[in-house]
């Protein structure tokens, strides 16, 4: 086995998009080469052409994009169907159409997607999914198809593997969907694999399995990988090789302790410290706080539940419901950032909703104490009735492109809750905007604009000077940041941080990502299933955690530094797997 | 065109309303625009028809029954051997077969009607109400006759009689999908925001409407109209009948959008800035859906013609005196306007016309609708 001769090599390789400002490079000039037995990250912000550069290398790239120069070497490939004649090929060279590529795609060179959802086909079982590409490749017969099947399932650690290929993807989990994506990919043991971000769409918990998966099959199969990803954290967990890639030119590559240890260029470190920063509680919250102490409780839940009716019954007769929120209950203090953590589905943005009241509260009780020291029960007032309340608790949501009216300048969003409120001069109204618009960080020209004409960042700032526009003491943050770019994120964290300390705003972080709440927030609730599972200080949840579920969930979430590689244990909590209970074998 | 966006500045851009990036969008849409300017056309000819005709439409002649129509000549020889520009047409001549005894123009290339823009003409009242002695094509001589589309039986000219019946057509299309549009919107609407029980009863309500085959509804319904009952009645319930059941199609699509809306996080976001319900759908809601709505009516309004036009050639409809391209196309229902007058059928290319370019101009409209489909701007 030469481990050190590369398997594929991307020289100079440039692939342009036609627009009508000309040509637009997405890759390029890009050079790099692929080892078997090892795995190379790509990484970078959206948009800096790392998809593309994968898909050059199927010859996959979407019209109006096009590979321009450069050459793209593969060696050992197979460039008929049914035969074991190999040889050195130019993949850029060969008609993205012609049965040459399409004997290299999957037999050669395999890719799976971000998307487990939309990559499976959902009226075909999984066992044929997988069995086709091996009879199609390697001209095998269907029951020798089957057999090689179940026997790739059994390798992703799918648990009946025997059951499972007569199973339709609608019956799998995405942990397992993705599972049974790779074992498809694998099938015609391809030995170079290119994976787009195949765990982003997961929970942290099942991102990390995943990466084992990955990690043992690289080593049985002496594979080369090319992991997508922008998180620094799964890249210090997996990476052997790390490409950082920027405006569609690759602007370091190196050994993953290399680059971790000694970035050189300022992009790679801009990259690292945004990861790293967010390791650790802030040192500005520190500040913040030291300055001045945390005042008493003005939002207490008690054991408030929420139920949606998930099925109707024949003519309404068999009601069936789906408890969203179960019995939770805590206290927000005065200028206090309080943290929700869970995978999707856990219920916290439910529990977001129903302390901001856009839901109503099936049980349970929620108290405000406002500014003037009134307390009122919000669990059972109307629209009306809340109206005071909703001036003084607001929400910042999570998709910055979905929360701001398309068709309502800055200003006219910014001033709606003012307008609403009683400001009703034209002038002061204009004077409050602009205050706003500084405060968040964006030029007064903004206010005559379109959302359209903005990045997500900065929508996202706008969707925060609406929310705190009426002076609130409390903004629910609702994965606020989670759209965003790990730069931008920072940008925007580090702003909730100086909001706070310039009007006192109590914070309730949703958030999937543990790290960005142990960098925010004071205190932390681990959401599992509707309930709160565990709540206390950050700091002490995420050293000493007690519940079994916040061990998983905190013993899955990568660190961001490679030489800390293998020294963590991990927990699997054993109601967590609901992979196998899907699955029907439980 | 493209260059004409290419200059606009991304400043411009960013401050471009809704309706200008979808004015853009739409442009770029060749034969969209084509259709507007056409469906412009047609109403500009049925808001001032008088003026377009050349004749009064119930003008009969008994000389000119079945009369072929006649075509404009732009130049003629003079004495001198010059060709020189004096529009006219040719005269035609009716001639009996002597053993057949059939009747056929013959055309007399010695006697020229001469034709004027902006010519003086018989009065009549613009409108109704403005009194006018020009018309847009008329003789130099007002006694001479001319049939740009030919003659019905009774010898009346077609040109003014279609040109009379866009008119009609045309206007029953507005006023149908008008008051379809009014049903739509509250009802689809109203399903849409409030859901629950309303939005039950009314889907189930717009299915069982939908399931009904339309045409032997229209003929039951138009048959219980009085004969004889007044045409400007005639016409109102005309509209009536066939804006309910137009107005299923539209509630359906607004109730969509709504339903589609009322999740949105910009929704929630002005109900919880405090806006009232009222505000939350006039104010943030219906703009997003205003572009849908037209793009829905302007599909809606050929399917109204076509059911008028299909309602009164069956002679269920509107009647006569009223003409509508419908009851003029009554007059070729039989086989001698077919082997003898085809230029009957000259209203039917008309509804075509319009229908086409209706359809055309929706779909251009619904595409520019969308603000973030995929279309660079």
């Amino acid at each position: 086995m030469t481990t050190n001769q590369p398997i594929l090599e991307v020289k100079d390789l440039v692939t342009a998009f036609q627009t009508r400002h000309g040509d637009f490079n997405a890759v390029d000039n890009v050079s790099l080469s692929l080892t078997p037995g090892k795995l190379m990250c790509l990484v970078g912000e959206s948009g800096s052409g790392k998809s593309v550069l994968s898909r050059s290398i199927l010859q996959l790239v979407d019209k109006p994009g096009k590979i321009v120069s450069g050459e793209i070497l593969l060696h050992d490939a197979h460039p008929a169907a049914s035969s074991d004649k190999v040889e050195t090929l130019d993949l850029a060279a060969l008609n993205p159409r012609g049965s040459v590529m399409r004997n290299i795609r999957g037999r050669d060179i395999a890719m799976i997607f971000q998307e487990p959802m939309s990559s499976l086909s959902p009226v075909h079982k999984i066992g044929n999914q997988i069995a086709e590409s091996a009879m199609l490749h390697e001209g095998i017969s269907k029951s020798q198809a089957m057999e090689r099947a179940v026997d790739m399932l059994r390798q992703v650690e799918i648990s009946n593997p025997e059951k499972a290929v007569n199973q339709y993807p609608f019956e799998f989990s995405g942990g397992m969907r993705q599972r049974a994506m790779i074992a498809m990919a694998l099938v015609c043991s391809p030995k170079i694999l290119i994976a787009d971000e195949p765990t982003t769409a997961l929970d942290v918990t099942i991102q990390a399995e995943i990466l084992d998966l990955l990690q043992n099959l690289k080593q049985t199969h002496n594979m080369a990988i090319m992991f997508i990803t922008h998180d620094m954290g799964v890249v210090a967990e997996i990476a052997d090789d790390v490409a950082v890639m920027k405006n569609g030119k690759i602007v370091e590559v190196g050994g993953v302790r290399d680059i971790f240890s000694n970035p050189n260029h300022g992009y790679t470190k801009s990259l690292l410290r945004a990861a790293q920063d967010t390791q650790k509680p802030s040192d500005r919250r520190i500040e913040i706080r030291r300055a001045r102490p945390l005042g008493d409780p003005i939002l207490s839940a008690k054991s408030i539940g929420k139920e949606f009716l998930s099925s109707h019954g024949f003519l309404g007769l068999k009601k069936e419901t789906f408890v969203a929120v179960d019995d939770a209950s805590f206290e927000l203090r005065e200028g206090e950032s309080l943290g929700v953590v869970g995978e999707s589905g856990s219920g916290k943005t439910t529990l977001a909703r129903c302390i901001q009241r856009i839901h109503g509260i099936d049980r349970g009780e929620l108290h405000y104490r406002n500014r003037a020291g009134v307390e009122t029960e919000l669990s059972r007032l109307r629209d009306k009735e809340l109206q005071p309340t909703w001036r003084e608790i607001r929400t910042v949501f999570q998709d910055p492109f979905a929360s701001l009216n398309p068709r309502m300048t800055v200003s006219q969003i910014i001033s709606e809750p003012l307008l609403l409120n009683g400001m009703t001069s034209k002038r002061q109204r204009r004077d409050r905007v602009e205050e706003l618009l500084d405060l968040v960080g964006l030029p007064v020209e903004s206010m005559e604009r379109f959302p359209h004409a903005f990045s997500g960042g900065q929508r996202q700032r706008i969707s925060i000077a609406r929310a705190i526009a009426p002076e609130p003491r409390v903004l629910i943050a609702d994965e606020a940041t989670s759209a965003l770019d790990v730069s931008i994120r920072v940008q925007i964290m580090d702003l909730l941080l100086e909001l706070q300390h310039k009007l006192n705003i109590s914070y309730i972080f949703i958030s999937h990502d543990v790290g960005l709440v142990r960098f925010f927030c004071d205190r932390v609730m681990v959401m599992y299933k509707g309930k709160i599972v565990e709540a206390g200080d950050t700091e002490s949840v995420c050293t000493d955690p007690e519940h079994p579920y916040t061990k998983a969930l905190l013993s899955a979430v990568p660190i961001t530094d490679p030489s800390e590689r293998g020294t963590k244990v991990r927990h699997r909590y054993v109601a967590d797997l609901s992979d196998v209970s899907a699955n029907g074998s439980v | 065109m493209s260059n004409s966006l290419d200059q606009s500045s991304p400043m411009e851009f960013a401050e471009a309303t809704q309706w200008q990036l979808m004015w853009r969008r739409f442009k770029k849409h060749k034969v969209a625009l084509l259709s507007l300017y056409i469906v412009l056309l047609f109403y500009v000819v049925a808001a001032f028809s008088e003026f377009f005709q050349t004749y009064d439409p119930e003008e009969t002649s008994r000389r000119d029954v079945f009369h072929p129509p006649q075509m404009i000549r732009l130049f003629e020889v003079n004495d001198a051997g010059n060709r020189q520009f004096r529009p006219h047409v040719l005269g035609m001549n009716l001639e009996r077969d002597p053993i057949t005894l059939a009747s056929n123009y013959a055309v007399d290339p010695e006697e020229r009607i001469y034709v004027t823009l902006f010519g003086r003409s018989d009065p009549y009242l613009l409108l109704g109400f403005i009194p006018m002695e020009r018309r847009l094509i008329a003789a130099v001589d007002s006694d001479e006759k001319f049939f740009l589309f030919g003659a019905d039986r009774l010898g009346r000219d077609m040109w003014s009689r279609t040109i009379a019946g866009t008119r009609v057509s045309m206007s029953i299309g507005l006023v149908g999908v008008a008051l379809s549009l009014f049903l739509g919107t509250l009802i689809g609407g109203m399903a849409g925001y409030l859901g629950g029980w309303v939005d039950a009863v009314s889907t189930r309500a717009i299915e069982l409407i939908l399931s009904m085959p339309t045409i032997p509804i229209w003929l039951g319904l138009s048959a219980t109209i009085p004969p004889n009952i007044d045409p400007l009645l005639r016409y109102f319930a005309i509209t009536i009948i066939l804006s309910l059941i137009g107005w299923t199609e539209l509630a359906r699509v607004v109730r969509g959008r709504f339903l589609a809306l009322r999740t949105e996080d910009f929704v929630t976001a002005a109900r919880l800035d405090g806006a009232s319900p009222k505000r939350v759908i006039f104010r943030h809601m219906m703009p997003s859906l205003v572009s849908h709505i037209i793009a829905s009516v302007s599909l809606a309004i050929p399917a109204m013609i076509l059911a008028e036009t299909s309602l009164s050639f069956l002679g269920l409809g509107l009647q006569q005196p009223t003409i509508s391209w419908g009851v003029l196309l009554q007059e070729s229902q039989n086989i001698r306007s077919i082997a003898q007058a085809p230029w009957l059928f000259v209203p039917g290319a008309f509804v075509m016309l319009v229908v086409l370019a209706l359809n055309f101009l929706g779909d251009g409209l619904r595409d520019a609708a969308d603000p973030y489909s995929q279309h660079s701007i």
